[in-house]
């Protein structure tokens, strides 16, 4: 199973450490920078990475997203889970499972 | 290089964005003697080097202008005593900081050194899988084994690692053990590039060029791999052109997303624009960065579509591939305004192809080592 598969509702996901989230003056907008790779992020996708610390498990993410945009939590679920597995199968992606 | 992962807008003559990336030559000096060298055949003299101030300068000229990440290489990147100092400039600008490096000259207080200074990913060159081949290739006895030692030192070190090998006739058909050694290396990313037939590799093209079969069969390992290693090991896999019907969009366009800056100082549009014998490029020891990247006339020349010579104005792929690479046209047709002799449209591809199969079969063993 890769890591992109074993994404789920209850791990922890925290971006990698060589990875940062960057406001790009020049072009007004925001960027993830990686090796070789610029991504640029619309609004949700850096709400998601703002919660991205290893701390929030992707059903928490979903939820909060949920009541501040006052949208379905199924549909916001989708789109994080899309957005984290994405950055997971560029090595993005550290995933810790929710023991706890 | 830096990928920009959204559809490109729309591209317009003249100038019309600021550049995401830019190549650092910070040294043409290197132990190693790669025949397929990307550096030009007359080299820089340790004495015309930019000067540490001058690439901090640079650093945040560069970060002004909108540039994002900068790729730290030479010649051999380490054999500056200051890179430390210009790390940290580069990531005080912001900059994401991307060492490309033979690795020989490491030692695991030097790789902490760079960490500390803010390094944020190494890119580390392997030659073979194979020992004795890869010392052979590169021309320095115990090369492969020191490189096999720096890259435990990078991944003890908490830096990320991309493994770069450029495949060639003489160890194409390793592909399968060189992935496995980038994998087992603990690479987070590994790079497979073909030789690109500039300068050095130009010099020695008739023995570096792979055969049609072993470029097939490359093609299929590579394709194998990038499923089986998914989620593991991202593998960037740049594909052979002579060999292709079609020109890659080579440096994403002519002065569109990226420049290179020599160890002296001239600001080029891509590394290799140097063999177009009788451009000449601006100094940054002369001109701002900012004037060079919108007026030059070097950037100018081949920036968007205007000078795009038929078939390629009026053809259906122009904004695709952009017209290929300059490089090569100059290279083999003579004009760096000619369409490139990869597109089968080209009234030079049979030329190139007929290039390519002789140098596959010739059998010249022997390389003309840079130095």
């Amino acid at each position: 199973m890769t890591v992109a598969e074993s994404i789920t509702e209850e791990c922890r996901p925290k971006l990698a450490d060589f990875v940062r989230v960057q406001f790009d003056k020049a072009r007004d907008r925001w960027v993830l920078q990686g090796p070789e790779r610029v991504l640029v992020l619309d609004e949700t996708g850096k709400e998601i990475l703002d919660r991205a610390t290893g701390a929030v498990t992707v059903g928490e993410i979903a939820a909060q997203l949920a009541r501040e945009y006052d949208a379905p939590a199924d549909v916001i679920q989708h789109d994080v889970l899309a957005v984290l597995k994405l950055l997971a199968e560029k090595n993005f992606l550290e995933i810790a499972d929710d023991h706890s | 290089m830096t990928t920009l992962e959204r559809p490109a807008e729309n591209l317009t003559n003249g100038w019309q964005r600021p550049p995401v990336a830019m190549l650092t030559e910070l040294t043409h000096r290197c132990p190693l003697q790669c025949p397929y060298c990307s550096n030009p055949t007359v080299l820089s003299r340790r004495s015309d080097e930019l000067r540490t101030e001058e690439w901090v300068d640079i650093f945040r000229q560069a970060a002004a202008l909108g540039v994002l990440q900068v790729h730290l290489s030479g010649g051999e990147p380490t054999a500056r005593p200051d890179l430390p100092e210009l790390i940290a400039a580069a990531r005080d600008n912001g900059l994401y900081t991307n060492l490309i490096t033979a690795g020989v000259l490491l030692t695991p207080e030097k790789i902490q050194a760079y960490k500390d200074s803010g390094l944020d990913h190494l890119q580390l060159s392997i030659q073979d899988s194979e020992p004795a081949n890869a010392d052979r290739i590169a021309n320095h006895k115990g090369g492969h084994a020191k490189k096999l030692a720096v890259a435990a030192w990078v991944r003890e070190a908490g830096l990320p690692l991309t493994v770069n090998a450029v495949v060639h006739r003489q160890n194409l058909d390793h592909l399968e053990s060189i992935i496995e050694l980038a994998a087992s290396l603990g690479a987070h990313r590994l790079e497979i590039a073909h030789v690109q037939y500039y300068g050095w590799a130009l010099r020695n093209r008739a023995a570096l060029m792979p055969t049609a079969d072993q470029v097939a069969r490359a093609n299929a390992v590579a394709a194998a791999a990038s499923e089986t290693y998914r989620g593991r090991m991202v593998i960037d896999y740049v594909v052979p052109d002579y060999f292709a019907r079609r020109p890659k969009r080579c440096m994403d366009g002519w002065g569109n997303q990226f420049f290179a800056i020599t160890p002296r100082g001239l600001v080029l549009p891509c590394h290799a624009a140097e063999t177009i014998t009788g451009m000449t490029f601006s100094s940054l020891r002369d001109r701002p960065l900012e004037w060079i990247w919108r007026h030059d006339p070097a950037f100018q020349r081949f920036r968007g579509t205007d000078w795009m010579p038929e078939p390629c104005q009026s053809c259906e792929f122009r904004d695709r591939d952009l017209g290929g690479c300059r490089c090569q046209a100059f290279a083999i047709a003579g004009d760096a305004a000619a369409t490139d002799p990869v597109c089968a449209l080209s009234p030079h591809h049979d030329l190139l192809v007929a290039m390519a199969q002789d140098d596959a079969a010739s059998g010249v063993p022997h390389y003309h080592h840079r130095r």
